[in-house]
């Protein structure tokens, strides 16, 4: 299994979601090869990891761990690194892409030394290593995409190069899985992929009971006052622009909302500005990146948790609030609408009605209840072991 | 062991309910604080492509079935002229039979003309106003038999409450008013070791009495008609007949009586066309009259032609929804009851209000439909629930139903909720 990062050593969704399903493949009987592109100080039961950056004696090796880059950095930051000469650009066009490429480069020797069944990449940045693979070992290989070019870019600005990764890699596969049925149809609207030859493996989480955290901004809820959470990268694609439109409506019919704009991102300043130009910069909290125990303590001391994403193949981050009972409305663009019932939902562009159901659920102690315990107990049903259930069958298919 | 001839006929007897609810547009919060409150609301005026377009729907479902359907009993009602059937309209259904669809309601009335079919009491806004505002209750089983004599021309005798839920009150109102009988759910754990194939009376009763719906064969029809992993499907009418048969030849212990009670739309709608269900339809009364101790009659007709069996004693009320055949798809939840209660609560100000299109938009709130939609049993009955839900979600129902009422609350003119200071929660941010 070829991947770009593991918890903790995350920046993201991609490898909390590695983790889940690596374990439950695990879980499931399957002798899993982990290999990440860089070496970390990893240790996980059952699950033997490689770097594609360790010696070997047939290998010549290039140490390829250079930059801090993401997989969310977008086309625009990139180049803005490039140009701004805090990264040399690669023959590739920049350093990202030349990680990726390297990455490829070793993983015909890794490939060739455990002799997998089934090769399995998650995203763009490990399909060109996959195809290496693939080539080398004749075995097949099965490309799981938990968010394309499309989804990072809201379609606008779209790096070609990145794109045709995705795209070679998704040809290439033999079987595509992709995170939700909207990934599956975005992949077959705009990568040609082959309805007939994909599938879809929705994330899970894992089940577990929170503990009753202290509340954050306790001078607010004090005084009666309400919180939305907003968490995630602050960036084109989660839409926090139209959260920020929502907002505003809002507070002109309640006065008692606080907003929490939690992450990091390229939008960031502009929201902040945007806060400002709206009159509203006294309600809306920018705290950063936010890490660890700090996260629950932040879903649990908000009344109401929005994914307000223009375009999100998954999106784990409400089943996190919802395992801390904190009800959530998320945007129809989203994989996990799909299987999530208890949640309001909004089409992203639609301030309006965002701004009506976050009122409702601020206004109606019923409603925040009937939300937060349905779609408690719904979490809980949701696990990576269905994730796997749903792998095994494309590894069966391809096998 | 005993003398068929001193027995009375084993007789059919058909209630069809007929409804449809004016479902809510999507209401936004802001129209009422940054819209003119004397302005037209149009809260039931949906103008959208989706199944909240009342219009839409109203002429979906009369195309599908209540055409086609009138079509094929006033046929049977000629062929046979032993057949017979009732129908119970709730009065928002009417209404929009007038504005939508005013070839229906001229079919309906042809129907009722033919004299084998009775119109039955129920509540004109199809509404639960029974369980939480007694006098409101009254007033609309009024209106109801108003509107029903004006366009039919006849006195319902018998009463059906909203998805027939029932309790010993019911019947003791019933009794109290003067009518002939109340119908109700045929629910094994009320009956006890009764059978629901007799004629009853709440305990009590000086005049009403009590029909009790066979909830197995009705439900052959209303729900397993299609569904191909039944043992019994397909449904004939041959197959259909059989099983009234056999009651004949055991009525003293299993009943003299079939009361099928279904939802009409089940004919077209529930059950589309290429199910097969208006051959069962129009083959069922001929096949059922080859035996010669089948008959059929309506709600009237089996009161004044059956002696009580018993009492039936149901202190807790019953319906015909869900597994449970409790009032939960409606009140089960914490949204339906805050709903219910503040619709209720609001009677008070809407009466002060004197205002005939305030009363008019609270009553239709009223219709249950409204609370059904915030159901969140889906896990059990969730199939039936989606089905039947024109909105994305329970919790989006509620969103509209809540701000439609607030709405109502503010045109009432009343604060109706304590404005929200900005002083008060000026918060030192740190």
């Amino acid at each position: 299994m070829f991947g770009w990062e593991f918890p903790p050593h995350n920046s993201g969704g991609l490898g909390v979601a590695c983790e889940g399903i690596a374990r439950a493949l695990v879980r499931a009987g399957h002798d899993l090869h982990f290999v990440l592109p860089r070496s970390y100080e990893l240790s996980e039961k059952n699950i033997s990891f490689m770097y594609a950056d360790t010696k070997r004696e047939h290998l010549k090796v290039t140490p390829i761990v250079s930059t801090l880059y993401s997989p969310y950095a977008t086309s625009s930051s990139y180049r803005e690194a490039v140009e701004k000469g805090y990264i040399e650009p690669g023959p590739y066009g920049n350093s990202l892409l030349a990680e990726v490429m390297r990455y490829g480069q070793q993983a015909e020797a890794i490939a060739k030394e455990v002799d997998p069944d089934v090769i399995h990449a998650h995203d763009w940045l490990s399909f060109p290593a996959a195809m290496a693979a693939q080539r080398a070992t004749g075995a097949p290989f099965v490309a799981h995409v938990h968010a394309t070019e499309y989804d990072r870019t809201g379609g606008n600005g779209l790096n070609q190069q990145v794109y045709d990764i995705e795209r070679a890699g998704v040809q290439a596969a033999d079987k595509v899985l992709a995170v939700s049925n909207f990934t599956r149809q975005t992949l077959i609207t705009h990568y040609g992929l082959d309805p007939a030859k994909s599938g879809v493996a929705h994330n899970g989480i894992d089940s577990e009971e929170k503990k009753g955290m202290a509340p954050v901004l306790q001078d607010i809820k004090n005084r009666g006052g309400k919180i939305v959470l907003f968490l995630g990268r602050i960036t084109i694609q989660k839409g926090p622009d139209y959260l920020m439109q929502a907002a505003r409506q809002l507070l002109d019919v309640r006065d008692d909302t606080y907003f929490v704009i939690a992450g990091s991102g390229d939008m960031h300043d502009q929201m902040v500005e945007q806060a400002a130009a709206l009159g509203m910069a006294d309600r809306v909290f920018f705290p950063g990146f936010v890490r660890g125990a700090k996260i629950d303590q932040l879903y649990q001391s908000a009344d109401l948790f929005v994914m307000p994403s223009v375009s999100e193949p998954f999106g784990i981050t409400p089943l996190e609030a919802l395992m801390n009972k904190t009800p959530v409305l998320i945007s129809k663009q989203s994989g996990v609408s799909e299987v999530l019932n208890h949640a309001l939902t909004v089409d992203f562009w639609d301030t309006e009605k965002m701004a009506n159901q976050m009122n409702a659920v601020l206004e109606h102690p019923a409603l925040y209840s009937e939300l937060s315990r349905n779609g408690n107990q719904e979490v809980h049903t949701i696990s990576w072991d269905d994730t796997a259930t749903a792998i095994d069958a494309a590894y069966g298919s391809v096998l | 062991m005993y003398n068929i001839a001193t027995f009375t006929m084993a007789t059919v007897c058909f209630y069809f309910q007929v409804h449809q609810p004016y479902r809510l547009r999507n209401f936004s919060i802001f129209e009422t604080t940054h819209g003119d409150l004397d302005a037209p609301r149009d809260y039931f005026n949906d103008q959208s492509e989706t199944a909240r377009n009342n219009q839409r729907v109203l002429r979906k479902v009369a195309r599908k079935s209540y055409l086609p359907t009138n079509q094929a009993l006033l046929e049977l009602l000629e062929e046979h002229p032993e057949f017979r059937v009732s129908f119970s309209f709730s009065g928002v259904a009417l209404e929009q039979f007038a504005e939508f669809a005013p070839e229906v309601l001229e079919s309906f009335q042809r129907l009722v003309k033919t004299g084998q079919v009775e119109v039955l009491s129920e509540t004109y806004h199809h509404s639960l106003a029974f369980f939480y505002d007694r006098d409101e209750f009254h007033n609309q089983v009024e209106e109801h038999g108003e509107l029903i004599y004006d366009l039919f021309g006849v006195t319902p005798r018998v009463f059906r409450n909203t998805e027939l839920a029932y309790n010993n009150e019911l019947g003791q109102w019933a009794d109290e008013h003067g009518y002939a009988g109340v119908l109700a759910e045929g629910w094994d754990p009320v009956l006890d070791w009764r059978s629901p194939n007799f004629v009853y009376q709440p305990p009590g009763a000086k005049k009403t009495r009590l029909l009790l719906k066979n909830y197995k064969l009705s439900d052959d029809i209303a729900f397993r008609f299609s569904d191909k992993n039944w043992k019994s499907w397909p449904l004939t009418a041959e197959k259909f007949t059989g099983w009234v048969n056999d009651h004949n030849a055991t009525r003293d212990t299993s009943g003299e009586l079939i009361n099928l009670f279904i939802d009409y739309e089940t004919f077209g709608e529930h059950q589309w066309e290429d199910t097969g269900i208006f051959d069962f339809l129009r083959s069922l009364p001929g096949a059922l009259l080859e035996h010669p101790d089948n008959t059929f009659m309506t709600p009237s007709e089996v009161i004044d032609n059956h002696e009580v069996h018993d009492e039936v004693d149901i202190p807790d009320t019953v319906t015909w929804a869900d597994t449970e055949r409790d009032l939960s798809a409606w009140l089960g939840n914490e949204m339906q009851q805050s709903a219910v209660k503040a619709l209720y609560e609001l009677k008070p100000h809407v009466k002060e209000a004197n205002d005939s299109d305030i009363m008019e938009d609270w009553q239709r709130l009223q219709t249950s439909d409204h609370l059904y939609y915030m159901c969140t049993k889906w896990s059990n009955d969730g199939d039936v629930h989606a089905y039947f839900n024109p909105y994305d979600s329970p919790y989006e129902a509620f969103v509209t139903y809540m701000n439609v009422l607030s709405d109502l609350r503010e045109r009432c003119g009343r604060q109706g909720k304590p404005s929200k200071s900005t002083a008060s929660l000026a918060v030192e941010v740190s």
